[in-house]
């Protein structure tokens, strides 16, 4: 694939839209060549930006009620005072679609936000970033080896303090910190090292549940997301995944423990 | 009502007030009703969703003579049903800041040709295929993708300029 066919087909790449086959041609071009690169990272920031930041515009309790009143009711031999109109759902419903899926559709919007496709735009993001993050020497805006010059380096920065551990003696030695913008929001990402791979960990709070160690492989890179005490964490790097899942591991092994345990976090 | 939010959501962004979106979602209501015998797709929020938008173009073509909307509703102060779906701070200062920029992106894509709005609202807020863009509009799937292409470029610089504007008052 050339440049001009790579540069044309990048919305379609962040927006997962292409064949397995295009997708691996891309990823090689999209590999070496930084015009594309940057391409891919607006096209995925404005994409997110637009997602978690535009109005949705919900329609009113009113227009349902005015709805109903001005639908024919010709299909529905008993009057129904309630806004559910169950014969015209129940038809559309047959048409192909399981009614209670299609109930479940329209009225959850937290499903909305739970489809996979929140998750992949999520990793697009967090790639988008790493792959920036190694370009043009901004790695870190911070850059220390020693945890307790980059922990107060958060302070002031963020509304959270983002654990920082260093795990030299594991051969991933801390390199540093930069604040990023994931997700709608600023986070906190810690930079380590393992044989030149670059290391991006990336946390913020998050209300939801803990959850166990996840794998993800896109485009080439290894992510492994976890979730502990109200703070959502992944790791991004070109590191192979067995590696990169025993520093995960490692790291959250440490931060589950409790707060004492871990003395001045 | 089946895919009312989604109806109501598309027709506000192609228009610029409640009202006039709400007129567009009862005409392809009713619109919707009375052909739904022609309707054999498996989707039937695409299907719901084309037909807001063919209600809105001949509503448009009918009344761009008239009025050429040049005032509209601020969309943050006059929608009291919408929410945001950014997470919250608890820091003052993050909730002005985030408010503001939030009324940035909003002015953007509204300053956006309407042909990038509407391929941009159905793939980013109604989370949309290429195919079922493709479907609605009546467009190639190649053109979904060079129209989101070009959209996410000119809001980036529509808000570079804004951004630029604001720090420099
Ligand atoms: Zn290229």
């Amino acid at each position: 694939m050339n440049h001009e066919e790579a540069l044309n087909l990048v919305p379609a790449y962040s927006d997962n839209e292409l064949s397995v086959a295009e997708a691996a041609g891309f990823e090689r071009h999209l590999n070496g060549c930084d015009e594309c690169q940057q391409e891919y990272a607006e096209q995925v920031r404005m994409s997110a930006l637009v997602k978690h930041n535009a109005v949705y515009f919900e329609a009113s309790p009113q227009l349902a009620k005015r709805l109903v009143a001005a639908l024919p009711k010709a299909q529905s031999s008993k009057k129904t005072n309630s806004i559910w109109d169950w014969n015209w759902i129940i038809a559309w419903g047959g048409k192909g679609a399981v009614m209670a899926s299609l109930v479940a559709i329209v009225w959850s919007t937290s499903l909305f936000l739970a489809t996979p496709s929140f998750q992949e735009k999520l990793t697009g993001e967090l790639i988008a970033s790493h792959i920036r993050s190694l370009q043009v020497d901004h790695l870190s805006d911070v850059i220390s080896t020693d945890q307790h010059t980059v922990k107060p380096w958060f302070k002031g920065m963020l509304d959270f303090s983002p654990p920082v551990i260093d795990f030299s003696s594991s051969g991933f030695p801390l390199e540093g910190g930069r604040l990023d913008y994931i997700n709608g929001r600023t986070v906190a990402v810690i930079i380590y090292h393992h044989n030149k791979h670059p290391i991006n960990l990336y946390v913020w709070p998050d209300s939801s549940k803990d959850s166990g160690l996840q794998n993800t492989n896109r485009n080439g890179y290894n992510l492994v997301h976890w979730a502990v005490n109200g703070m959502d964490y992944w790791v991004v790097s070109d590191l192979e995944a067995r590696k990169l899942t025993s520093f995960a591991e490692s790291l959250h092994n440490q931060l589950g423990k409790p707060m004492k345990a871990r003395g001045q976090e | 009502m089946p895919h009312l939010d989604s109806a109501f959501n598309l027709a506000r962004w192609l228009t610029h007030g409640n009202q006039e979106a709400e007129d567009i979602v009862q005409e392809a209501f009713l619109r919707a009703f009375k052909f739904f015998d022609s309707f054999h797709g498996d989707n039937g929020r695409v299907w719901l969703l084309g037909i807001v938008r063919n209600t809105f173009y001949t509503w448009y073509q009918q009344n761009k003579q008239q009025s050429q909307y040049t005032q509209y509703e601020d969309d943050l102060h006059s929608s009291e049903a919408s929410f945001y779906r950014s997470a919250e701070e608890s820091n003052p200062e993050a909730i002005l800041m985030q408010k503001d920029s939030q009324r940035l992106l909003q002015e953007a894509l509204r300053e956006l040709p309407i042909e990038f709005r509407e391929v941009m609202v159905m793939r980013e807020l109604e989370d949309l295929t290429y195919k079922q863009i493709a479907d609605i509009i009546q467009i190639p799937m190649g053109t979904v993708m060079s129209r989101l292409g070009r959209g996410r470029k000119q809001l980036a610089a529509i808000l570079a300029a804004k951004t630029q504007q604001g720090g420099s008052q």
